[in-house]
């Protein structure tokens, strides 16, 4: 059932030829696939779409939508050979699908090979209940390094496209000035942002326990400040947390990660090896997989943060109303 | 075979179908960043069912569980979930520049100045 409202919010989504309503229906879209992701067990993938594509997705989208405008042109052309090569694409691909092991079957290839050892080694290695975290952090090590980066490398990339927006001082209202005007925007927004922001802590520490970790953890964070600026003008929040500060943390996350492998080697192991960290492996392991997801959430809210402010400081052209 | 064997693959294939189709179709570059993202939202519906068992339950260990789904898909797709929104941000923000030195979005607009001297 679920399935079948993604793929019409999808549907709709091709449809739709006011941007505007292309951005809410993506919103929806990314919570349903959410929805469905807790359904297929998958709660930290659940987390991290809920609030990536329904949160800070639908937050960029409409801050490009602001500076681009937001109807779509009607398509010049008819679009009969795209949907052919779709749906022969498509027609392949379902083909293909039939040669794969029927949904859930435990026997299927994917279950056989490294995952079954992760399942049974991962506690008494590491020490970790959450699974996902424990390979992650520690089996997966090198992978979620090199992610880190891309969003590093990513994060970058959009500072140098727009800027980090840090000549919106001189602006006085507009954009920069927020919705301070409405009283219960104003006064929901105070009681519910310390608790993001707890919550987002939550998350970090409790990561190893139950669903969570750094990558949520620090979208979660960067949503909280995001939040204050939506409500509270861009002018403030870079007061509360200053470009200058979120472009060191950008930095300092993958750095922290990074030195962590190199403190493993140091201490006579391999590079991110943890069980060299501490005279009992077990805690070693604790240790490493703490600070690798310190690390990841300090870049992750640090890129999100720069790429919001990017995008919010960006002055709309005098040409660009029509 | 029953019709619920492949019913979420052959959804995640109609969901990378629907992309793929509004990223050739239509002009305007944020629905295509939109289609894009559709696209990828699928291969996170095709890998996380693959890693779906029947009966099972998420991969956090406790007492009186025997039968987890496999964590893998899930470490794999959230990353890249993370990386994906990172990349998207990277591709609004080009769009912005495109804008800004185009006065448009629209890719038959975009070509056509293009053509002129």
């Amino acid at each position: 059932m679920l399935l079948v409202l993604l793929l019409a919010s999808a549907l709709a989504i091709v449809r739709a030829r006011n941007l505007f309503a292309v951005v809410v229906l993506s919103g929806i879209y990314s919570f349903i696939m959410a929805t469905q992701l807790t359904v297929l067990d998958a709660v930290d993938v659940a987390m991290t779409e809920a609030s990536v594509g329904a949160g800070i997705s639908t937050v960029l989208l409409l801050g490009t939508l602001y500076l681009t405008g937001s109807e779509e042109a009607a398509p010049g052309h008819r679009p009969i050979l795209p949907l052919l090569v779709a749906l022969a694409t498509a027609g392949i691909l379902i083909y293909g699908t039939l040669g794969i092991p029927v949904f859930g079957d435990p026997s299927g290839a994917i279950h056989q090979h490294v995952a079954p050892r992760y399942l049974q080694e991962a506690v008494e290695a590491t020490g970790i209940p959450n699974v996902v975290t424990a390979v992650l952090a520690s089996y997966r090590g090198y992978d979620t390094l090199g992610e880190t980066t891309v969003i590093f490398t990513a994060g970058i990339g959009v500072i140098l496209l727009l800027g980090i927006g840090r000549r919106v001082r001189e602006r006085a209202q507009g954009p920069g000035g927020g919705m301070q005007e409405y009283l219960v925007l104003r006064v929901i927004a105070k009681l519910l942002i310390p608790f993001a922001l707890l919550f987002a802590l939550y998350v970090q520490f409790h990561g190893d326990f139950g669903p969570g970790g750094g990558f949520q953890a620090g979208v979660i964070l960067a949503a909280g400040v995001i939040f204050y600026a939506v409500i509270f003008g861009l002018t403030k929040a870079q007061k509360l947390v200053p470009p200058r500060l979120v472009e060191i943390l950008v930095a300092l996350g993958v750095a922290v990660y990074a030195l962590v492998g190199a403190l493993g080697l140091m201490l006579g192991g391999n590079y991110l090896d943890y069980f060299v960290l501490d005279h009992d492996p077990v805690h070693g392991q604790h240790r490493g997989v703490f600070w690798v997801e310190a690390g990841v959430c300090i870049t992750v809210a640090g890129v999100m943060l720069a790429i919001f402010y990017a995008f919010a400081g960006r002055r709309r052209r005098p040409d660009s109303r029509s | 075979m029953t019709f619920t064997a492949h019913f979420n693959y052959w959804v995640a294939m109609a969901l990378l179908t629907v992309g793929l189709y509004i990223v050739i179709a239509r002009g305007n570059l944020v629905k295509k960043l939109v289609g894009l993202s559709i696209f990828q939202t699928s291969v996170y519906l095709l890998y996380i069912s693959a890693g779906k068992i029947i009966g099972g339950t998420a991969p956090i260990i406790a007492e009186g569980l025997r039968v987890y789904s496999n964590p893998l898909p899930h470490v794999l797709i959230l990353t890249a979930i993370v990386v994906g929104v990172a990349t998207l941000a990277l591709g609004l923000a080009l769009v912005v520049r495109i804008k800004e030195a185009y006065g448009t979005i629209e890719e038959d607009e975009i070509h056509s100045q293009d053509e002129e001297p």
